[in-house]
């Protein structure tokens, strides 16, 4: 019964989203060549793709397993840049001229895989001697190995700061490798979508397995789990590959996307959307041990950033409160500050949104809702 | 030979800069268990109140050195306004984890009400000369006044620091709080109080090591704090965190390598290799140079 029960929720999402899928498909048919749907909302969703998996990878190892890594975003540069690279390679070596066709599909596919590999490795080589220490200890050695590989990264000749322009005909990656113009962003942003449902599929199913049950009691109680015969390291370094693996599929998405790299978009301290405070934001935000959570906290973060920057209502807005949005990190540390003030569990908590529980769920809250009325009444009453 | 020795003499400045940094943030950390990583701040926080108030320190007749002073006050009000906003009510409800976030996110605010405030904006400002310029020199080497003072007021102050942790009532009162609580408020400690003193004395010391810092790179921007901070934090967990020696020796250890790296690999690797030794050093031995391994309680 419990099986079935299972398999039925994986063929209920999966006609949902092939559903979904479609519908996107035939409404970028027909408004694909449309200039605001092809300048705002494709680039748009590009920018949520890679959001959405950086901070769903983030999640399996700070809310599943309960450490915090800062250095997240050192895995996401190491994928960009592999992708980059290769997809640079790959065109110096005349396997593609232009970006269409299914070699070239091919290899945008092997790029982003490759980059996912690397990262994993890279992964694997920190989280070995990392994960042997813990809480504030980890977070800091973490944050020393994101700086390390941004820092090597931009000593190594072939891909320094200005490496690229070195090696390629120009500094962009329209021209030549993966990057992609508004035009090649429509005619393949089913490849974004595509990746995302992926990999999220796959941290569900990771959470869902024997390997998630044993993380959850990791995070629970670190002792008890290794007294249960977890053991405990292997568990811990596999997750943090893991989630290295889809942080460096994320800097994919973003070479593709913004077609220029700079190191310094990935460092820790910078001003920009695009950091490890950042996608720390996002997961607390979401709910620190839920990947639905993390999804709609990254989209909301996204939107909270491109709307400060430009939405029309801002302009509307008197001119202090202007002066603030100039500073959206402001904006974000003052957000962090109060979740954690006041819903130290983030918006979903644990819980995870998913469509075949949807009514029992809604009920339950309703449920919940009116009781509390009820003894808010009764409460009332008495007093 | 000149090279080594005047790539040890910057080292030991450094280091010492670093050192009076660490110093904060191993006594907050011993006494609340949370890596306070908005202390790289208060280092910003004191570095734009002495730019501000040098020229009046100046035309007041006063050398620019005792704008420190105006620089320490403001850094102790934002440093016990920190704890007392964000750090106690969070403490009370949340976990550890939840801490360190508070504690990134007060980074951030910080760094950034800065650049939105008009007078100090996002661009660099350059402050005026703060010691006598010139210096002493041995053979080819010399020293700057600006590296001996530097040296000797960190020197002197981690002597008052450890006397103080040692042997007043008040420091006997920190270092019970940070060995167990609960028995210290039997004792009739007021831990709150001693937590906010603690604040108070680190965020105290971070103005001095901006004024330090000042005299060396005359230069002040917003994000000062967050590079600097950050090696000063590697300093603290180098030589085992939470103890005042050990802050000092991982200081001048941090600092060493970094001006030898400088001077004999490339510039640029340097802060590689400072991550690297605190890897190396947390792997071998986690708990710090002069830390001792405490097993885990069950």
């Amino acid at each position: 019964m419990k099986k079935n029960k299972t398999g039925f929720g994986y063929l209920l999402n999966t006609i949902v989203i092939i559903l979904l899928f479609t519908a996107f498909q035939i409404i970028t048919g027909i408004f694909g060549s449309q200039g605001s749907f092809k300048l705002v909302v494709v680039p748009c969703l590009w920018q949520c793709c890679y959001l959405i998996i950086l901070a769903a990878s983030l999640n399996l190892v700070l809310g599943f397993l309960g450490q915090l890594s800062l250095g997240h975003c050192g895995f996401m540069a190491i994928g960009a840049y592999t992708a980059a690279l290769l997809s640079l390679a790959c065109e110096r070596a005349e396997l593609f001229t232009k970006k269409e066709g299914a070699v070239f599909i091919l290899i945008l596919f092997g790029c982003i895989i490759a980059a996912g590999l690397l990262s994993a490795l890279v992964g694997l080589l920190v989280g070995v001697p990392a994960l042997r220490l813990k809480g504030d200890y980890l977070a800091i050695i973490t944050l020393g190995f994101g700086m390390i590989i941004v820092n090597i990264i931009n000593n190594l000749p072939f891909c320094g700061q200005d490496g690229l322009a070195q090696g390629s005909a120009a500094a962009s990656l329209y021209k030549n490798g993966l990057g992609f113009g508004s035009k090649d962003k429509v005619a393949y942003i089913w490849v974004a979508l595509l990746v995302t449902i992926l990999c999220l599929t796959l941290m569900f199913m990771f959470i869902r397995s024997k390997y998630g049950r044993a993380i959850k009691a990791i995070r629970d109680d670190e002792i008890a789990a290794s007294a249960s015969g977890i053991n405990t390291s292997y568990y811990k370094v596999f997750t943090f590959a893991y989630s290295a693996f889809f942080a460096g599929i994320a800097g994919a998405l973003y070479a593709c996307a913004n077609a220029t790299l700079s190191t310094s978009s990935f460092a820790f301290t910078n001003g920009g959307i695009l950091n490890s405070t950042f996608v720390v934001v996002m997961v607390v935000l979401g709910g620190m041990g839920s990947i639905t959570g993390s999804v709609v906290a990254a989209v909301i973060m996204f939107l909270v950033n491109y709307q400060i920057k430009n939405g029309a209502w801002v302009t509307a807005l008197s001119a202090s409160v202007q002066g603030v949005f100039e500073y959206p990190m402001l904006v974000y540390a003052i957000v962090l500050i109060v979740v954690i003030l006041f819903r130290p569990k983030g918006i979903f908590g644990t819980y995870e949104f998913s469509l075949m529980n949807l009514r029992r769920d809604v009920k339950a809250s309703l449920a919940r809702k009116s009781a509390e009325r009820a003894e808010r009444k009764g409460a009332k009453s008495h007093g | 030979m000149s090279t080594f020795f005047q790539t040890l003499i910057v080292g030991l400045r450094l280091g010492s800069i670093y050192a009076l940094i660490a110093l904060g943030y191993t006594m907050v950390y011993g006494i609340i268990r949370l890596i306070n990583f908005a202390h790289g701040d208060f280092i910003m926080v004191g570095g734009y109140t002495m730019i501000f108030t040098i020229p009046l320190a100046l035309r007041m007749g006063l050398p620019a050195w005792t704008a420190v002073l105006a620089g320490v006050v403001v850094c102790v009000l934002v440093g016990v306004g920190t704890e007392l906003i964000a750090y106690r009510p969070v403490r009370k409800t949340g976990t550890a984890m939840t801490a360190l976030i508070t504690a990134i996110a007060m980074s951030l605010f910080l760094e950034n009400l800065a650049q939105a405030i008009p007078a100090i904006g996002p661009n660099p400002k350059v402050s005026s000369q703060i010691f006598a310029s010139g210096g002493i020199s041995i053979g080819s080497v010399t020293m700057e006044y600006t590296t001996i003072i530097t040296i000797l007021i960190s020197a002197v102050i981690m002597v008052i620091l450890y006397e103080f942790t040692q042997k007043t009532r008040l420091g006997r009162a920190m270092r019970c709080v940070s060995e167990d609580k609960a028995a210290a408020t039997l004792m009739g400690i007021n831990v709150n109080h001693t937590i906010l003193l603690t604040f108070a004395v680190g965020s105290g010391l971070a103005a001095v090591a901006a004024l330090m810092y000042m005299a060396q790179y005359p230069k002040v921007y917003t994000t000062m704090g967050s590079l600097l901070g950050l090696k000063a934090f590697v300093s603290a967990v180098l030589g085992g965190i939470g103890i005042i020696p050990g802050a000092v020796l991982g200081g001048i250890v941090i600092g060493l390598v970094e001006s030898f790296t400088t001077s004999y690999i490339s510039s640029s690797m340097a802060d590689t290799f400072v991550f690297l030794i605190l890897i190396i050093v947390l792997v071998l031995k986690p708990a710090g140079i002069m830390g001792k391994n405490v097993g885990e309680k069950v």
